[in-house]
């Protein structure tokens, strides 16, 4: 199990209510790739990850999170 | 369910039904000599053709219920890599399983035949390891 948590449903929310499909066509995934990021399922590559970031325009820390061992961060 | 996830139930179905398919004409067609005097030949490469051919127009009918998109992303690239690399390993046992064999001096038919059954077990074992990891976690 991967520690790497993510915020890309809240992201997509606070961006209009994006859809999952809408995401994945500006991505250029499928949208099955977007939900299995979005539950944890699947660790995207570090391109991916950029590009779902810039679709948001945030940083990639805003989008994923790799918290240290002993706390938040 | 993505077009790469749906081209592995199809090979799950196809191969052990092809497989199937092929013991029925083989083990029908056992004599007084014995099931290696079989001529095997015919039945695996209709088998085996036959599968080809299912597995090729199954992808096809799935496609148009897609409405044709065909989109094979970086996740879809990776499984598939990673659920060929796992299903091969029965192809290398059916290598030294047919070396073995050869050596001993067996009948082709025995040689043959666990070859293809390394073959189907290797489709059956990458196609599950893909299903899984597209129901499962895929951490790459």
């Amino acid at each position: 199990m991967t520690k790497l948590t993510n915020s890309i449903r809240a992201l997509r929310f606070a961006q209009g209510e994006m859809t999952q499909a809408e995401l994945a066509d500006k991505v250029g995934v499928t949208r099955q790739t977007i939900i299995a990021i979005e539950q944890g399922k699947y660790s995207p590559t570090l391109e991916m990850a950029f590009q779902i970031a810039r679709v948001f325009r945030v940083k990639l820390e805003d989008v994923f999170q790799y918290p240290n061992e002993g706390g938040p961060g | 369910m993505s077009q790469e996830e749906r081209t592995a139930w199809i090979m799950l179905a196809v191969a052990p039904v092809g497989y199937a398919v092929y013991l029925y004409l083989v083990l029908r067609a056992v004599g007084p000599d014995g099931l290696a005097a079989v001529d095997y030949r015919p039945a695996l490469l209709w088998t085996v053709g036959g599968a080809i051919v299912v597995s090729i127009v199954l992808n096809i009918v799935s496609r148009m219920f897609d409405g044709g998109r065909a989109v094979k992303d970086q996740r879809d690239r990776d499984i598939s890599r990673l659920g060929e690399y796992i299903g091969q390993s029965f192809v290398v046992i059916g290598g030294v399983a047919g070396l073995i064999l050869a050596m001993l001096r067996l009948d082709p038919f025995w040689i043959a035949n666990a070859i293809y059954l390394c073959f189907v077990l290797s489709a059956l074992l990458g196609s599950i390891a893909k299903i899984g990891f597209y129901r499962g976690s895929f951490h790459p």
